[in-house]
């Protein structure tokens, strides 16, 4: 290829590209960060687009990564040439099948983003923990560095596993490869063809089962054979090597592109050399550069082909020169005398060498993305210099506890001259990603400059904050590490210049481009005064422009993406001015071109009107501020969130050295900490009008961040309330004479919106008017302030007091509050309730997913407590096994309460009867026989305080297992349906008491909206693009077909009340439950804003019935089952369905196949309700002389 | 019988149409229009607010791209899932390729520039004559009338100057002086009037307080407004004149050509009893016109208008005390 194509695409695309080309079978499953290999591969196919045979691959999800790698197994044993994507937990779940199939000497070619494993913590984030761990398995391991060696390694894999008989595992970073733009010479069908040729192919056909001659594989072998016939295998893993090597050879006379199973890089009589493989690479190559420029004698040697590793290959790589060796794992395998690559070259060299062995060090860097920079390899290399070096250190992190780590220096500028290096920190819903995304192709594919971007998103999924980083540069761009010298630093949101430290990074004499809403005069005196100082001393060139103003009278709302993406192009000469906005303009074309010609014209008019407002601002002599930037948590927050949290949260968490972890070593964080977290994301929040209120509670119950909450309180505890404090009498008997309030949690409100929909309150004079109305937040953000935290202050109810129905759950304590779950989202006013009906006896295990990130990732947590110290106790064990997790809880939960109570009798002496058979039998079936117990507890506690008997002591331990925990197993239907549906099902098949909430939104919603069994008939989801075909599973009833499960399908959004008397039935009921929540998502496509109204739909139409099935009531001979709506749908499917964009996208691109989908849903709904209709009349005589199959 | 007809210089072998409605989204159902023995199809509207609502929509989705680690985007993105017009053109398409008669495309714009240029592109889609379907309520107290005539008045220029398809205007009942708006749209340069689009009737709620939306299917009663309107247009323009709201029945269709009516279009009888009644209707219709030894249908085309009729007062003023009194008169 003498002219290759050049393309702008990330790591992930550039394995797929090749995968996608090279396969017949694509086995599926979505994991961060490899989900968009699986979702290129699928979009390609549904485009029709071929492979280089001509045929378009049958890409498929499967239930599991385990599915999918069984399904890849048959595949290729039926003679496909097959490929599968994947990463962490994910590849973890392949091993099995991967032991088969590289013992089968079967070609076939994986693709891992590599992720780390998660341990004390999940981490989505890259390193080598999950690749390692398939050393053992027979596959070939082969590492990519750049973007470019990912498209061109993967089809040195998919060759090479064709001539050498093993299967290979090609890995590149997570993140950090897989999510890099980048410029990449694009192998085209020619070359792939060329590389695969069908003699090899037909070999593998030759081989595949079939009963045209049939063979038999997969036999159980005796101790008489098995070693043997294991060491068969030998010459094909000797072999390989070289095979890859010619591969490799073969690939070069392509493309002109030489790689080698390893790579040195340096002088060539260096002393100093570190070993390693992966992205860091890149890092050491430009370090090593450099140095050698300086004189030093050092290389870098960079493994390609990991396994089978080849001891030859390596030390005729390794210069005779080394002295010392440093070798840099990206992971960690606590208790083994080194990390897998130092023993692979202590092993080599040992091996290989007679004489003049080197020392050899082990060194961890780059855990979970952790940067890797130059300044770090300088580190490695001037370490190795001193008499004796460090082994077994860390560089990168500062460990001040068993002081593995390495002192680093100053940051090193190792990029070419001439590379423009650029940041721009902005908002995820602003466009501020996009729009890099869009410069980088813009300067990528229209110059011959090279080009690089990386992403960095927080954990928050409302108002997350992105820092984009871009380089170009005349010269081949590696650097796989963070902008850490900055020629321009663009800040799209105004907020930040008071939360984070902008302009760090930037470079003296660069540009600093901010988004204000104040004018050109006014803008600096807003700056704090750090900020005034920086650009004062780094010399910057300051600009500003109110790009808010700009793209709203463009019409394009909040959406400011394009109009700073034309001052970067202005300011930054990058591109000549004209030539870059013709560009823009051509650009914005071909993204928004099929989002309609409004849509466009609208950008291109925010472009036209940008320069106009655009202003440079010359900075005074000096600070004209005293203004510093305001703490990140306020004084009253706890010692911990202020020392670590507080840091976490102005993005300084790379600085926290060990020690800041040692509390926390095994994973352990406390509860309650979003509150110190002001995140103040609403434009608008809801303000009460109490006059027209009529206390339904219906407002809190929906908030999904419980940012509005009811109390009833003595009115005389009002005395010290703040000005503008509302409260009005309370209207019924259950509280009379109390005063009733609804406060906002002005700073936590995401201005959703659902509280105001939901309210039935209505001015009779002016409807408009209802009893919540939204404001702006900003003019009365400290006066609401100041109220909600006296609201906080004010006494909580008395729990025992309260009914149990919507307007009752919704004056207790929520102990889940102010998550990071998308505005409006619809699963978590469920987790919400759930906290507030059980959150002081409740443990979760949840399922990775939404709700985990929402739940557990970290700087803050949601999960709160009481005025007690009670609260949720929560955690996460994996995406598969949440019920039987949950489970585990139970059986513990269980054994400890049997021990506390055999352990109560014995003390009868000490104890007297009376306080121990209360204790036995209480009835815990209510708050106040909660309370009760609770009492009855303390008094034991203080009992037991005198007695120094092992039996009392051990008693005292367990005494709190005396009072009723509920335990429940949360997560999404990906989880319930697909992935956990085993467990899950085994869990139900138990007679125990363990909860389970689905929370429904019939996709993958956190790794992008991935069809599950859960996705409805007629919509469209990744996976499933032209609209699923099939009915979704009907889990409820499945689950009913025991009969000693409680099952509830809700949707609190259509019958709130129904929903909570499905959670209070659910924690009663003794055995196993289930509650199946219909929960809207952004991945419907829609504002959620309307959620309420969808979820109404969705039961009305049919689609989503609402019922509860109690063995309970079954037990008495009535039937268990009670439909909770009418027979009928009262509105149609498409009422329902074409409100959201999943369905209309069906119906536009097909609307004839629309119309048989929706015949086809509203046929299944109505059988499903017949189904129902009739359940609902069964009766079954209870058996005499007792209620057996009752569970209680 | 002849019953050819020329409806915006269209030579039509019947006046009897498929009116715009959601018919002509199933093919299947054009073709059974077409077995039906349609004379031409009128394509329900291109509304230039759904576009933009669905770009709104499309736009708002997007925001919750590019801001996680773990999903750039929450939506499959198929590349043949395009908003905008492509769709509704792309069924025009379909249409003229599936049925020999004229096809008639129709556009309900908002902005001056939205009308021009989605009526480029239906004509470059391929249809016969176009639709324009001034469907706004007027009621903004700062516009006076002359403004909202003037408006549509200019927009139908632009129209005419920007396409070289015949164009019709389809026109609400609601204005103060419809016949000196109907010349001014002749002399904008339209080739037909249709009489008239019917709103969506809003209506309250009185438990939610909410205004609530629907859309019912017309009956012949509703012939009466547009039967006089046909007859007191006939013959003072040289407008086609179509009709639209109300035709059930062969004889509904007759009086409307009798009243001046060019073009009918029939919607509502179609979708309740399915195309197959356009057929019905011709049968009936030639029937009618056989046994009272008619000609051709052009024979009595406008003998009913304003200028023509026996008893023409009847449609200028007094019409509802002469119902009553002979109301009155057949009790006794």
């Amino acid at each position: 290829m003498a002219n290759p194509k050049y393309v702008t695409i990330d790591g992930n695309e550039a394995a797929s590209s090749i995968a996608f080309r090279a396969s017949e079978v694509i086995a599926i499953y979505p994991i961060t960060p490899s989900s968009n290999m699986g979702e290129f591969a699928d979009e390609w196919a549904a485009q029709g687009k071929k492979n280089v045979w001509g045929v378009t691959p049958d890409v498929q999800e499967m239930q599991s990564e385990g599915g999918a790698a069984g399904a890849a197994h048959g595949a290729v044993q039926a003679g496909a040439l097959t490929s599968t994507f994947t990463a962490s937990q994910g590849l973890l779940l392949k091993i099995p099948n991967m032991f088969k199939i590289a013992g089968e000497l079967t070609p076939f070619c994986i693709h891992v983003s590599a992720r780390t494993v998660a341990t004390h913590a999940l981490s989505i984030f890259g390193d080598h923990s999950d690749v390692m761990l398939c050393r053992g398995t027979g596959f070939a391991l082969l590492s990519s560095v750049t973007i470019q060696n990912a498209h061109d390694l993967a089809l040195v894999a998919h060759a090479a596993t064709l001539r050498a008989r093993v299967p290979f595992l090609h890995f590149f970073d997570g993140f950090r490869s897989s999510h890099e733009l980048s410029k990449v010479a694009y192998i085209d069908d020619d070359a792939i063809r060329a590389m695969i040729p069908d003699e090899l192919v037909a070999k593998h056909r030759e081989r595949a089962l079939s009963p045209d001659h049939p063979v038999l594989r997969g036999t159980a072998q005796n101790p008489d054979t098995f070693f043997q016939s294991r060491e068969a295998c030998n010459r094909f893993f000797a072999e390989c090597p070289a095979i890859v090597q010619a591969t490799m050879d073969d690939f070069a006379k392509l493309t002109g592109r030489q790689y080698h199973l390893f790579d040195y890089y340096g002088a060539p009589d260096a002393e100093r050399v570190v070993v390693l493989m992966g992205s860091g690479a890149a890092t050491a190559e430009d370090t090593v550069e450099m140095l050698v420029g300086k004189g030093e004698k050092v290389g870098a040697l960079v493994v390609r082909l990991y396994r089978p590793f080849s001891v030859t290959h390596f030390l005729a790589a390794l210069p005779t020169s080394a002295k010392k060796i440093s070798v840099l794992d990206r992971t960690k395998e606590p208790g083994a005398p080194g990390e897998p690559l130092y023993q692979d070259v202590l092993t080599a060299l040992v091996e290989g060498r007679s004489s003049a062995m080197p020392q050899v060090f082990s060194g961890r860097y780059g855990l979970s993305s952790k940067e890797f920079t130059p300044a770090m390899v300088k580190a490695v290399f001037d370490d190795l210099k001193k008499d004796s070096p460090k082994n077994h250190f860390t560089v990168g992190i500062v460990d001040d506890v068993t002081h593995t780590s390495l002192d680093v220096g100053a940051d090193l500028d190792v990029c070419a001259p001439g590379t423009v290096q650029a940041m721009f920190y902005g908002l995820g819903s602003d466009g501020t990603v996009g729009a890099n995304k869009n410069s980088i192709k813009i300067i990528g594919e229209e110059t011959p400059q090279s080009v690089q971007g990386y992403f960095v998103y927080d954990s928050k999924k409302a108002g997350a904050i992105t820092v984009s980083h871009l380089r170009f540069g005349p010269k081949e761009l590696k650097a796989p590490y963070l902008v850490q010298h900055a020629d321009f630093i663009g800040c799209h949101q105004f907020e930040f210049v008071d939360k984070y430290d902008v302009l760090d990074r930037a470079k003296s004499g660069g540009v600093f481009l901010l988004n204000s809403p104040y004018g050109k005069d006014e803008v600096w005196q807003h700056l704090p005064r750090e900020m005034q100082q920086q650009i004062i001393e780094k010399k910057l060139k300051f600009y500003a422009i109110d790009g808010l103003k700009v793209a709203r009278e463009a019409g394009m709302g909040n959406r400011i993406n394009t109009v700073m993406q034309t001052c970067f192009f202005a300011i930054s000469g990058v591109l000549p001015r004209d030539e870059a906005i013709e560009k823009i303009k051509k650009t914005i074309e071909k993204t928004y071109g099929r989002k309609g010609a409004d849509v466009v014209a609208r950008n291109k008019a925010a472009v036209d009107m940008t320069l106009a407002n655009l202003h440079e601002i010359v900075p005074p002599a000096a600070a004209t501020t005293d203004r510093m930037r305001p703490p990140t948590v306020p004084e009253a927050a706890p010692q911990f969130v202020k020392d670590v949290t507080a840091v976490m949260l102005a993005n300084r968490g790379d600085s926290l050295p060990v020690s800041a972890f040692v509390g926390q070593a095994d994973g352990t964080w406390p509860t309650a900490t979003t509150q110190w977290e002001k995140r103040n994301i609403a434009n608008e929040i809801p303000t009460w009008d109490p006059s027209i209120c009529i206390q339904c509670n219906k407002c809190a119950l929906v908030c999904p961040h419980a940012a509005i909450r009811a109390k009833v309180v003595d009115p005389a505890k009002l005395a010290a309330a703040p000005e503008g404090f509302k409260s009005v009498p309370f209207k019924g008997n259950e509280f009379k004479g109390q005063a009733y309030i609804i406060q906002v949690a002005p700073e936590d409100c995401t201005g959703c919106n659902l509280c105001v929909e939901v309210c039935p309150a209505k001015d009779k004079s002016n409807p408009k008017h209802k009893s919540l109305n939204m404001t702006l937040q900003r003019p009365i953000r400290e006066a609401e302030r100041a109220r909600y935290a006296f609201f906080l202050s004010l006494p909580e109810v008395d729990r025992a007091a309260v009914k149990a129905d919507v307007k009752g759950s919704q004056f207790l304590r929520p102990l889940f509050e102010y998550s990071g779950a998308c505005a409006g989202c619809g699963e978590t006013p469920y987790v919400k309730l759930m906290t507030q009906l059980f959150g002081d006896r409740l443990m979760i295990g949840n399922a990775t997913g939404c709700s985990s990130i929402y739940g557990g990732n970290l700087p803050t947590t949601p999960y709160a407590q009481d005025e007690n110290g009670r609260g949720p106790a929560w955690s996460n064990s994996l995406f598969e096994d949440n019920a039987e997790f949950a489970f585990g809880y139970r059986l513990a939960v269980d054994r400890l309460m049997d021990q506390a109570k055999y352990l109560l009798k014995q003390q009868s002496a000490k104890l007297g009867d009376t306080l121990i058979n209360e204790l036995l039998g209480a009835d815990q079936s209510s708050e106040a026989g909660i309370r009760d117990q609770r009492a009855r507890v303390a008094t034991l506690r203080q009992q037991l305080a005198g007695v120094s008997t092992p039996e009392g002591q051990r008693l005292l331990t367990l005494a709190d297992y005396l009072v009723k925990k509920s335990i429940w197993a949360v997560g999404g239907d990906g989880w319930a349906y697909d992935i956990g549906y085993g467990g899950l099902d085994h869990v139900l098949a138990q007679d125990r008491d363990v909860n389970i909430l689905v929370l429904d939104t019939g996709v993958y919603s956190n790794t992008g909206g991935q069809q599950s069994k859960a996705t409805p008939l007629g919509a469209a989801a990744k996976f499933a693009s032209a609209g699923k075909e099939v009915p979704k599973k009907d889990l409820g009833l499945m689950a009913m077909s025991y009969s000693h499960v409680y099952v509830a399908q809700v949707a609190f959004g259509a019958r709130d009340q129904q929903t909570v008397r499905a959670f209070v039935e659910a924690d009663l009921h003794p055995g196993p439950s289930i509650i199946i929540a219909y929960s809207h998502c952004i991945a419907h496509g829609y504002d959620l804003e309307h959620g309420l109204e969808q979820q109404r739909l969705a039961v009305e139409s049919g689609i989503w019935p609402l019922y509860r099935c109690d063995p309970r009531v079954a037990a008495t001979g009535e039937p268990g089952l009670k439909i909770d709506m009418g027979a009928t749908p009262k509105v149609s499917f498409k009422e329902y369905a074409l409100n959201e964009t999943r369905f209309r996208m069906v119906e536009k691109l097909d609307p004839k196949r629309f119309a048989r989908l929706q015949e086809d849903a509203q046929r299944d709904a109505t059988r499903h309700m017949e189904v129902y209709r009739q359940m609902a009349e069964i009766r079954v005589k209870p058996q005499s002389g007792g209620d057996k199959g009752s569970a209680s | 019988m002849d019953l050819t007809t020329t409806y915006l210089g269209l030579n039509l072998k019947h006046p009897l149409m498929l009116g715009a409605s959601p018919l002509c989204d199933d093919l299947d159902k054009v073709k059974q229009a077409e077995d039906a023995g349609v004379a031409a199809i009128v394509m329900h509207s291109l509304f230039e607010e759904q576009i933009k609502r669905e770009q709104a929509t499309a736009a708002a989705v997007a925001t919750h791209g590019e801001s996680s680690p773990e999903a750039s985007s929450y939506l499959p993105t198929p590349s043949d899932f395009v908003l905008g017009p492509d769709a509704y053109l792309e069924q025009i398409r379909k249409v003229k390729a599936a049925v020999s008669c004229p096809v008639i495309g129709s556009l309900n714009g908002v902005t001056p520039g939205g009308w021009v240029e989605y009526t480029k592109q239906i004509e470059q889609a391929g249809a016969d004559a176009i639709e324009l379907n001034v469907y706004s309520v007027a009621h903004d107290p700062q516009r006076t009338a002359a403004e909202v005539e003037g408006r549509t008045i200019a927009m139908v220029k632009e129209v005419v100057g920007a396409t070289a398809l015949p164009v019709a205007v389809k026109l609400s009942p609601f204005y103060s002086s419809l016949t000196n708006l109907a010349v001014a749209i002749e002399k904008a340069g339209a080739k037909g009037l249709v009489v008239f689009n019917r709103f969506y009737q809003p209506d309250i709620d009185v438990e939610k307080l909410e205004v609530s939306q629907r859309l019912t299917l017309s009956t012949s009663n509703e012939l009466l407004l547009r039967l006089r309107w046909l007859a007191l247009l006939s013959g003072r323009v040289k407008l086609s004149l179509g009709v639209t709201g109300g035709v059930h029945s062969g004889i509904d269709a007759l009086k409307t050509v009798m009243a001046g009516a060019h073009g009918v279009q029939v919607v509502s009888a179609a979708i309740t009893n399915g195309p197959v009644v356009l057929a019905k209707m011709q049968k009936e219709l030639e029937t009618w016109l056989a046994e009272h030894d008619y000609e051709s249908l052009k024979q009595g085309q406008g003998s009913m208008s304003l200028a023509k009729s026996p008893n023409a007062e009847l449609y200028e003023r007094g019409n509802y005390v002469k119902i009553l009194l002979g109301y009155a008169k057949s009790m006794l």
